[in-house]
């Protein structure tokens, strides 16, 4: 009974110190951005281009089948309604508000992320870490800052064009195949969907960008510097990565409704 | 050099491409306000029934916006919709025996304030109530009113 009390205070304790390395984690990578975007900006536009440009075919092929998927289920239901005219409403408001933020950073996840996560976690496992601190460079600023920067940029622009992506796709299956109207399909959006609606996608891109980069390099991090160690940890930046993000955005929408 | 060159020609393209979407999104998607004004005048109606009208509804004369709805309340002591709404003070010759009728856009459509013209000689201002108004038709009223007609009239072909 002793025994169990005190394994549970154990992992209490544990789960608490874990948690509060992790936010000092994020301090620290905030404290160093500023310099790292003034001074070595190099650093962070080839991060960009590994978390970014390299996502783009996966992102976009993913966000054309979403959106053209979203009219053909919008478009059969509505038509029971004669109300075809809405299909493009609805296949916007899905992808702008809620899947194209949401999907992005899943699929950022599991492309972006566990490349981070397991190109640190190598990096630590050869001691490569140890020797940049061995020869007074700080790897925090050297290696994590760039990287998660370059998450956080590139994040927001990627469900943009997500959702722009998405929206083609819908315009395709609803316009081209079904035959909506194509004035009225865009006006009805246009007339439907407000700039708040925008707004409400582009700063759930921006806290899944921070979120979903900040679990990779810190992940990547605190590797247990083993090859096993990094196939756990890279498994785990995309299971946490999700629930985060998943439950961030019930909460930034339930605050934004 | 061979190697950053291509990185950069890669994240611009990125950035562009990220860019222009962005602009799409919120230029091409949302209508915005097809409603500004440097200056408005405030005006108030009473309805019985407003039905689904909302804040930011469109006010329109001859189907051009020349308002929108800033606030709808309800005046407890005469029951009845107290609904705020601003025009554009350019249009400053609206007669102040216009009516106000709250109409559909399409079937399914969201609703705002029509006004049909009246023809006194006396202009809408600041501060000033349209006393005739149509209140919004409820398509369940409309429904139960179609039954009971139906109804009667299978009677009366006894």
């Amino acid at each position: 009974m002793k025994q169990t009390f005190l394994e549970l205070r154990n992992n209490l304790v544990e789960f608490l110190r874990t948690f509060g390395a992790f936010q000092l984690f994020f301090l620290r990578l905030l404290r160093y951005s500023p310099e790292i975007l003034t001074t070595r900006l190099g650093l962070v536009v080839k991060q960009v281009h590994n978390a970014g440009a390299q996502s783009l075919v996966i992102i976009m092929v993913c966000g054309l089948f979403v959106g053209a998927v979203l009219a053909l289920q919008a478009y059969s239901n509505m038509a029971k309604f004669n109300a075809e005219d809405w299909t493009g409403v609805a296949a916007a408001f899905a992808l702008v508000k809620e899947l194209g933020p949401v999907m992005t950073a899943l699929l950022f996840a599991g492309r972006a992320g566990t490349a981070l996560t397991s190109e640190i976690g190598l990096m630590k496992a050869t001691d490569q870490l140890s020797a940049m601190e061995m020869m007074a460079v700080n790897p925090v600023r050297r290696v994590l800052v760039p990287r998660f920067l370059g998450g956080v940029i590139a994040m927001p622009f990627l469900a943009a064009i997500f959702s722009a992506v998405g929206l083609y796709g819908a315009h395709l299956i609803g316009v081209e195949v079904f035959q909506v109207d194509v004035g009225s399909f865009w006006q009805q959006i246009q007339l439907t969907v407000e700039m708040s609606d925008v707004n409400e996608g582009i700063i759930k891109s921006i806290v899944f960008g921070v979120a979903a980069s900040l679990i990779a390099v810190w992940e990547g991090y605190n590797t247990v510097p083993t090859a096993e160690g990094v196939g756990h940890a890279t498994t785990r930046t995309v299971v946490i990565t999700a629930i985060t993000v998943l439950v961030f955005d019930f909460m930034i929408t339930a605050a934004m409704i | 050099m061979r190697q950053t060159r291509s990185v950069e020609i890669g994240t611009g393209l990125f950035v562009l491409l990220g860019m222009s979407s962005l602009f799409f999104l919120t230029t091409q998607t949302t209508g915005g306000d097809d409603f500004k004004a440097e200056s408005v005048y405030t005006v108030e109606a009473r309805f019985e029934n407003i039905g689904s009208l909302r804040t930011r509804a469109p006010v329109t004369m001859s189907g051009v916006t020349i308002g929108r709805v800033t606030k709808v309340a309800f005046d407890a002591m005469t029951l009845e919709a107290v609904v705020h709404f601003v025009i554009d003070a350019q249009y400053d010759q609206i007669p102040d025996d216009t009516d106000a009728s709250i109409l559909t856009s399409g079937i399914l459509g969201s609703q705002y304030i029509g006004l049909q013209a009246g023809g006194s000689d006396m202009y809408l201002e600041d501060g000033s109530e349209i006393l005739f108004t149509q209140s919004a038709i409820v398509l369940e009223n409309l429904i139960g009113k179609f039954l009971v007609n139906a109804g009667s009239s299978d009677e009366d072909s006894d």
